[in-house]
């Protein structure tokens, strides 16, 4: 099952670009980071002496703690730059922003932007490796990852396993992520959500799509419930936040009719009461939690092998620095 | 001066003509074409192999100048447009300050008489600052020189200023060219919605916004009689509507641009919108919208609709030079003796790709920076001159 292959991508934009040997290499390297973190002292020198900068252009607390804590253990520097912060308000541009972060000796940026494809154009103008913490409503790969992760962990393989995902599938990062992700490892994805949420042409990314809650538990091994952004600006166009509960939200009730062992995962935050209800987020099938501390080492993972990948090669800097 | 283009694939479907033959050019004018001209020229063109087509007609350029000189000025717009086979440009006129007065369009009119290489037709705003509140004098415009009134780059939103628009152009016999889009369906969208707007996790505009607003120029066309032209078509339904109308007898016109390619309307226009590398090089959802295309339209077209047989040849250049002098009332786009000179000598086998440094154009947002396109231009004459010979 392991295949020996190396990671040779500068960064990390997106689940859609990948192989599913890449996948497979992210997960396991995951999986020997977990040990990691689970020993008093949690710390590995791997990345001393990097430096990574969390450049974090949308309010985000748990993205960011985590990126930061699995920076801290793997011993490299991190600064954390908030857009409140930043001269962004003086009208500097996202790549002017970037060179001078590069400027400073940064080796990797973790980008958060509202904007799809913001970590992508930040990357082709930087030599510093770039993470996307989430762009727009196109990807959030680290994310999807930890929700590999977990689904691996607690069901021992991803091919062949159900997954449904639910919730505001259009204006989903997590969503898209998810879908590239478990498709490439062979997992059969379901998503369910009211239909001016499903996003036009979603099934040719090779899922099934539904609008009924009942079929997206019916038979499935985890259910991922989105957070309902009722704060976003997207008009009128979905029911309101208890018509979206009587209809999609994860109750007790049902899931009753759902397997027995299932696993219901969620992003966060949490909307409790309205994607799901509160019993069922602290619940027996609940993982949310674990989710969190596999996000630790997920970071971990993908920090390190971008840094690798990234180092100067030593014999062409040689060639460089000797020549006479 | 004389110039004698020999053994060119002629094709100049406003005569009929597609076949292997001589063309003389004399005194700025087509003076003779057959199949074997034996007369002495000062110039000699070898277009065996080539394909020679009447100068391209650009019904779709912004020029930018007055105001954005950073991005083109109506010097290295003609000379962009010269180089890529194209002899006559309509200016839109959504400059700064816009084409909506008679002073702004002499201040333009002069500089392109200073400064164009090639023939620059203008048009005029169709309301006051392109505010799509008060609509323009449009007969003083029309005396003025303009050709045509647009708002292009956004449509009037109130059905009465249109109305009262294209009343005004009717009676100033002017020709209304419609930017369709309902911005209360497009909203804040980027690119069209479909799956790429999915996959890329865009906000997309659904083809009604374009649709919506076709359905309702035809209608105000209809009402005022005044004949329209929608400009960048890009969906079928739009398509459908117009057909639909032109059957009804009504004077209605479409073009679509080389992006939207693979849809047959009277005439492919470039929509060559130059921005700087600052407008682009930004996130993709606060970028400007538009892409250059006066130096890859007829390549583009050849690649996409030539190569891959969804057009002949003279159905190509019935949309870049008959349909376009046809919509505009232009007396150009066809290679009758008599007629002015404007001819492009095409290299249809000529493989290159599009660089950034490529471009004659002020601006380099192009769409098909790095692929490799079919055609080019080696020669192209306006009046009767050679104003472009690709080295």
């Amino acid at each position: 099952m392991k295949t020996k292959s190396v990671w040779t991508r500068k960064d990390l934009l997106g689940l859609e670009p990948l192989t599913r040997e890449e996948l497979e290499l992210l997960l396991a390297t995951a999986e020997s980071f977990k040990e990691v973190i689970g020993r008093t002292v949690k710390k590995v020198p791997a990345l001393r002496g990097k430096t990574i900068v969390n450049l974090f252009y949308e309010p985000s607390t748990r993205t960011r703690v985590s990126f930061e804590i699995a920076a801290k253990r793997l011993s490299a520097d991190v600064i954390n730059i908030a857009t409140e912060s930043s001269s962004v308000r003086k009208g500097e541009t996202l790549i002017d922003t970037g060179r001078n972060i590069e400027a400073l000796k940064v080796d990797l940026i973790v980008v958060r932007h509202n904007c799809s494809g913001a970590a992508a154009m930040l990357a082709r103008h930087l030599r510093a490796s770039v993470i996307n913490a989430g762009d727009g409503w196109h990807e959030h790969p680290t994310q999807a990852l930890l929700d590999m992760f977990t689904l691996k962990e607690k069901l021992g393989r991803l091919e062949g396993i159900r997954v449904s995902i639910v919730g505001d599938i259009a204006h989903s990062r997590v969503a898209r992520s998810n879908i590239w992700g478990l498709t490439k490892m062979g997992a059969h994805v379901t998503v369910c959500a009211p239909p001016l949420l499903v996003p036009p042409g979603i099934e040719r990314m090779g899922v099934h799509v539904t609008s009924s809650i009942e079929e997206a538990l019916d038979g499935a091994d985890a259910i991922n419930v989105l957070r309902m952004q009722f704060e976003r600006d997207t008009g009128e166009a979905f029911p309101k936040q208890l018509e979206y509960f009587k209809t999609y939200g994860i109750t007790v009730e049902r899931l009753k009719k759902a397997k027995e062992n299932l696993l219901v995962m969620h992003p966060g935050p949490i909307n409790r009461g309205i994607e799901m209800a509160s019993d069922v987020a602290d619940g027996v099938n609940s993982v949310i939690l674990e989710q969190v501390t596999n996000g630790i080492a997920v970071r971990m993972a993908v920090l390190f092998l971008v840094a690798q990948a990234n180092e100067p090669e030593k014999k062409s800097e040689k060639k460089n620095g000797t020549k006479r | 001066m004389k110039i004698l283009i020999r053994q060119g694939r002629v094709v100049d479907p406003a005569n009929g003509i597609d076949e292997v033959r001589d063309v003389l050019v004399d005194n700025g004018v087509v003076a003779d074409s057959g199949r074997q001209i034996t007369k002495d020229a000062d110039t000699v063109i070898d277009a065996a192999g080539k394909i020679v087509i009447p100068g391209i007609i650009d019904m779709h350029v912004h020029l930018r100048e007055p105001g954005r000189e950073d991005k083109e000025t109506v010097a290295t717009g003609t000379r962009a447009a010269l180089a890529g086979g194209v002899t006559t440009v309509l200016a839109m006129p959504n400059t700064d300050p816009a084409m909506d007065g008679v002073e702004n369009v002499r201040r333009l009119s002069d500089i392109v008489g200073k400064t164009a290489v090639a023939r620059v037709l203008v048009s005029g705003a169709m309301t006051l600052g392109r505010a799509g509140r008060e609509p323009v004098a449009a007969k003083d415009l029309k005396r003025a020189g303009v050709v045509a009134l647009t708002d292009d780059g956004s449509s009037v939103d109130d059905p009465e200023v249109m109305k009262a628009v294209l009343q005004a152009a009717k009676e100033a016999k002017l020709l209304v060219i419609c930017h369709c889009e309902d911005r209360g369906i497009s909203g804040r969208g980027v690119v069209n919605l479909g799956y790429m707007s999915t996959r890329l996790g865009l906000q997309g505009i659904p083809r009604q916004a374009e649709v919506k607003r076709v359905e309702r120029d035809i209608e105000l066309a209809g009402m005022t009689g005044c004949p329209i032209h929608i400009a960048h078509v890009s969906c079928r339904e739009s398509v459908d509507l117009i057909w639909r109308a032109k059957e009804k007898g009504m004077r209605i016109t479409a073009e679509t641009a080389p992006h939207y390619f693979s849809l047959t309307e009277e005439a492919l226009a470039s929509d060559h919108a130059p921005h700087t590398e600052n407008e682009k090089e930004i996130e993709f959802d606060r970028a400007e919208f538009g892409v250059v295309g006066l130096e890859t339209e007829l390549a583009v077209a050849i690649t996409e609709l030539i190569e891959k047989h969804v057009l002949g040849w003279p159905q190509v250049v019935e949309r870049l030079c008959v349909g376009p002098a046809r919509v505009l009332g232009y007396g150009r786009g066809h290679l009758k003796a008599g007629a002015p000179a404007d001819i492009a000598v095409v290299d249809p086998a000529a493989a290159w790709e599009v660089t950034k440094n490529g471009f004659v154009s002020k601006s380099r947002n192009s769409a098909f920076l790095g692929r490799t396109l079919k055609g080019r231009v080696t020669h192209t004459i306006l009046d009767g001159e050679v104003v472009f010979a690709r080295q």
